[in-house]
């Protein structure tokens, strides 16, 4: 199934790059030793509930807690009133707007956080928060970026003085008068407006803390669903006016995160904030209803895309505008620089000379966050934009959606490609993974089958999508959170016997970086990847990292551990030469071991060096062998990949069904194709959950719709497709091992290519969209109005 | 209320109240943690253990529901030191990423496979399909349920 193998340089024992070596973490998973965060009990720890507010818009008159405060076992009752007397009542969110913690002057969305309840037990917290009483006056919601934007429209955010609009922020990227000009001289210009629906990453384990603040020491050792502990500990620091070395974040394991797990939540303060002024740990353990109402929602884009076309079907340029949905706060986990994520990747596969992107963030009365579930910061968005235009555009000049792509992509000889957004999308090869996947899939005959289907009156389709992603944030002169900049961090130390311990800044949530990074030391050092500890996700034993999110671990942390490997490989070339009595000129390297060129007999091993660096290094030479690395990245990677997704789809109900399901994807090299391929399974079931099921909506008066498990709707194994996987690898040029990252590729590709499908069973009716989520009753309203106006005609 | 419940092999007698859910009776009162919360609801089913050699979801059931039986958590899988064959199919065959639905994934799992020794794939999809993976794509894991099958009819690694 897959073009090419690449053989591994090492043995399985070594167990380097390209092994699909079985997973060390598993051992505890399947055994119920996972340590997950509400796995941990602390001596004398309380327990923490939050009272939440079932109004969308409404002003606090009052807040009555004694009946809470008088139930057995209640330690407190905390309001945004006693938060603000610490300075605690508002903190800072990941795009430099400001949340509130708890709720001082109005409620802006149903679900936030109003007061919380601490408690010597889970159940006794829960009980007291039904008798916090709260008095509100309810104020008109608004409920969608339009109402916002209407000039009457209610003020969400009182809080920032003198604002008089709802908008959370604009921004553009690309050359306005370019693309006029493009569109000038256009033969067609072909229109999509679609909105990608509010969605939430929804891992299994909702997000928690416990605090633990000594009150002696003022030591605060925080354990936290944590996808970014460095970074979290230092808006801590900054939130909380704790010292920075007083600080300590331990994310456990954590249950799956998607960007879930990104940004600071006010439950994580409140506890803080409790635990410091009652000398206890203060457990909270976020309900589900919680986490879909409250914390990190991804997508809301109402999207407006234009495609200028010549007579020939060359794409000139391409222009969106976009109004994006930000909730109460505006909470996107991103880098600071810009401000709609790196949504401007929507120029995509193709190569034109001119794009334009403007767009509006507007404060609603729903939930704020903005994360990036499980893609690069926007990236899905934009992806689904541009490969939905693309097909369309193809029905328009009446080409195959193939082949107008083979015509438009950016050819191998192009790269390092400038996008007319300003990206230098570093390698690819568009067509060859197309054309792979068209093999797989069987393409010509799917299209003949299809014609034959169209006269016999069933429906059936074919979606493409030939994805570009932009992932591994990021070079630091782009890009930063809250200042931060966004490189990563390795520490190898190789402990005497030859057996060591990696270090990371990032955070894995499933990804299996306990086996993979392992796997890069072992393909640099030889050592194997069996005797490689790797440790994350305790501040104060490992190095500063932004964390793991939009597909950054083996960009950024995967090219730090090469890097810092071979600083040590190095190391361990001047011990060889000192116990070879060589001279380091002299030496070759093969895996494992270096020895004298021209007499292999005379060799050392890489246990001999680092044995040798504690018992018998060269003089003048430091002793051990460890090093740190901080890895900043020259650019960022770009994965794609071509899928093809054949529906089958009953005119009578709306039901579609993937027949197949076709992903090839290049994340260039696969450092554990095992794992890689588990990655994409995942990616393809969002895509495919997003697609046809899962979404939030509100109603009109800001009720969350989609705040439990029966009103969202995840695919379980029986809704969801087989998927059928192939590979090419072009490695990127600049990563030290020529890995992409390939984390979220799935999430960002496969939507377009699942919604393609569809609409490609209906595009001889003249059907060009049905919003996502694909659900048969839309679908089938879709065909109603299409039949029918072709019926009356 | 006292309840007498025995949990992997092992009887235990105590005192809980009776809204106690079962859940926590498990995870905070026995202290095995592999069972894990996900939704409340009885929706994702992260809280599955055997009751009495079936799968219930314990999120919404009570502690004194379960009073004179039996249960099987995830600890409670190994037999005589050894791996079940359906926890070393998870490992072999990639079965699992985040870990957090794993246990009840593998207990459902094993359920089937002791009505049901060779499972098709529709099978093993209908029968996890109360069992929601944020990870996987399911794909590995009925994979994994299949070969922890064909492990224990050719003897492999079963007691």
């Amino acid at each position: 199934m897959t073009t090419t193998e690449h053989a591994p340089k090492t043995s399985p024992e070594v167990c380097g790059v390209g092994h699909s070596r079985r997973r060390v973490e598993d051992d505890r998973f399947i055994q119920g030793g996972g340590n997950y965060l509400d796995d941990i009990e602390l001596s004398g720890m309380l327990h923490m509930a939050i009272v939440r507010s079932p109004l969308a818009h409404a002003e606090i008159l009052s807040i009555d807690t004694s009946q809470a405060e008088a139930v057995d076992g209640v330690v407190a009752v905390v309001t945004g009133d006693l938060l603000a007397q610490y300075d605690l009542a508002w903190m800072p969110t990941l795009s430099g707007d400001t949340q509130a913690v708890l709720a001082t002057d109005k409620v802006r969305f149903q679900g936030q956080e109003v007061a919380a309840v601490i408690a010597t037990d889970p159940y006794v917290a829960r009980d007291a928060a039904e008798l916090v009483f709260v008095d509100y006056e309810p104020l008109p919601p608004i409920v969608n970026p339009q109402q916002g934007l209407a000039p009457d429209a209610p003020i969400i955010r009182t809080d920032k003085e003198g604002k008089t609009d709802n908008i959370a922020y604009t921004w553009e990227s690309g050359d306005a008068q370019a693309t006029e000009a493009a569109f000038a001289r256009a033969a067609r210009v072909v229109t999509l407006e679609t909105h990608y629906p509010r969605s939430h990453p929804s891992p299994l384990e909702t997000c928690g803390v416990i605090a633990d603040v000594d009150p002696i020491t003022s030591q605060a050792t925080i354990y936290m669903t944590s996808q970014a502990p460095h970074a979290h500990r230092t808006v801590f620091a900054l939130v909380a006016g704790l010292p920075e070395q007083n600080i300590r974040i331990i994310s456990p394991d954590i249950g799956g995160g998607f960007g879930n797990k990104v940004p600071v939540y006010p439950g994580y303060v409140i506890a803080t904030a409790a635990s410091l002024v009652i000398g206890k740990p203060v457990k909270w353990i976020e309900t589900r209803t919680g986490n879909l109402s409250s914390t990190g929602f991804a997508r809301d884009y109402h999207m407006k895309g234009e495609l200028a076309l010549d007579a020939d079907g060359r794409i000139l340029g391409l222009r969106v505008d976009m109004t994006s949905d930000q909730g109460a706060f505006y909470a996107d986990a991103q880098p600071t620089k810009f401000r709609a994520g790196l949504f401007h990747i929507v120029t995509g596969s193709y190569d034109y000379p001119a794009a334009h992107v403007s767009a509006t963030g507007v404060y609603t009365n729903k939930a704020p966050g903005g994360v990036s579930y499980r893609c690069s910061f926007r990236v899905t968005e934009a992806s689904y934009l541009i490969e939905r235009l693309v097909q369309n555009a193809a029905y328009e000049i009446g080409m195959d959606p193939a082949e107008f792509r083979m015509l438009n992509f950016i050819r191998p000889d192009q790269f390092p490609y400038r996008s007319p957004t300003g990206f230098v999308y570093d390698s690819g090869d568009y067509e060859t993974a197309l054309r792979l996947a068209m093999d797989m899939v069987g393409y010509e005959d799917l299209r003949r089958e299809q014609e034959e289907a169209r006269r016999e009156g069933r429906l059936m389709g074919i979606g493409i999508a030939s994805f570009t992603e932009v992932v591994g944030a990021g070079p630091s002169k782009d890009y930063d959170i809250l200042g931060l900049k966004m490189f990563d961090s390795a520490e190898l130390r190789i402990h005497p016997t030859g057996k060591g311990i990696l270090k990371l800044g990032v955070k894995t949530q499933g990804q299996g970086h306990e086996t993979t990074f392992a796997q890069i030391v072992a393909e640099e050092l030889g050592i194997p990847a069996a005797d490689i500890k790797v440790v994350e996700g305790d501040t104060d034993n490992t190095p500063y990292g932004l964390g793991t999110y939009g597909s950054r671990s083996t960009p950024t942390a995967g090219a730090a551990t090469s890097v810092v490997s071979r600083k040590l490989r190095e190391k361990a070339r001047k011990i060889a030469a000192h116990l070879l009595e060589a001279s380091e000129e002299d030496l070759e390297w093969e895996v494992g071991k270096f020895f004298v060129r021209g007499s292999p007999e005379s060799s050392v091993t890489i246990q001999d060096c680092v044995f040798a660096a504690y018992t018998n290094f060269p003089e003048g030479m430091e002793g051990g062998f460890e090093d740190v690395d901080y890895y900043d990245p020259p650019n960022m990677t770009f994965p794609f990949g071509s899928y093809i997704v054949v529906v089958d789809l009953d005119p009578d109900t709306g039901v579609w069904k993937v027949r197949r399901m076709i992903a090839v994807d290049d994340c260039g090299v696969r450092i554990n194709p095992m794992i890689v391929e588990g990655q994409i399974h995942g990616g393809l079931t969002e895509g495919f959950a997003m697609s046809s099921m899962q979404w939030i909506t509100y109603d009109e008066d800001g009720n969350c719709i989609g705040s439990n498990f029966m009103d969202y709707l995840i695919p379980t194994a029986w809704e969801t497709p087989r998927f059928e996987l192939g590979e090419t690898v072009t490695p990127s040029p600049h990563h030290p091992i020529g890995a992409k990252g390939v984390g979220e590729s799935a999430t960002v590709g496969s939507p377009a290519a699942y919604v393609n499908a569809v609409i490609d069973a209906l595009a001889h009716l003249g059907v060009r969209n049905i919003d996502m989520p694909l659900l048969p009753d839309r679908v089938w309203e879709t065909i109603r109005s299409h039949s029918g106006a072709e019926g009356e005609g | 209320m006292e309840i007498n419940v025995t949990v992997n092999g092992t009887p235990h007698t105590a005192d809980v109240e009776p809204r106690m859910l079962l859940v926590d009776f498990i995870r905070s009162t026995i202290g095995l943690t592999g069972t894990h919360i996900g939704c409340d609801t009885t929706s994702c089913g992260v809280c599955t253990v055997l009751v009495d050699g079936t799968p219930m979801k314990t999120c919404t059931m009570f502690a004194v529901q379960a009073d004179g039986r039996s249960l099987t958590t995830v600890e409670g899988l190994k037999r005589n030191g050894e791996l079940h064959p359906i926890q070393a199919a998870f490992k072999e065959a990639h079965g699992l990423q985040c870990g957090f639905c794993t246990p009840a994934m593998m207990l459902v799992g094993s359920a089937l496979i002791e009505e049901n020794p060779d499972p098709s794939e529709e099978e093993v999809r209908w029968a996890i399909s109360g069992n929601l993976c944020r990870c996987t794509g399911y794909m590995n894991i009925v994979k994994a349920i299949q070969l922890a099958a064909q492990n224990s009819t050719t003897g492999g690694t079963a007691e």
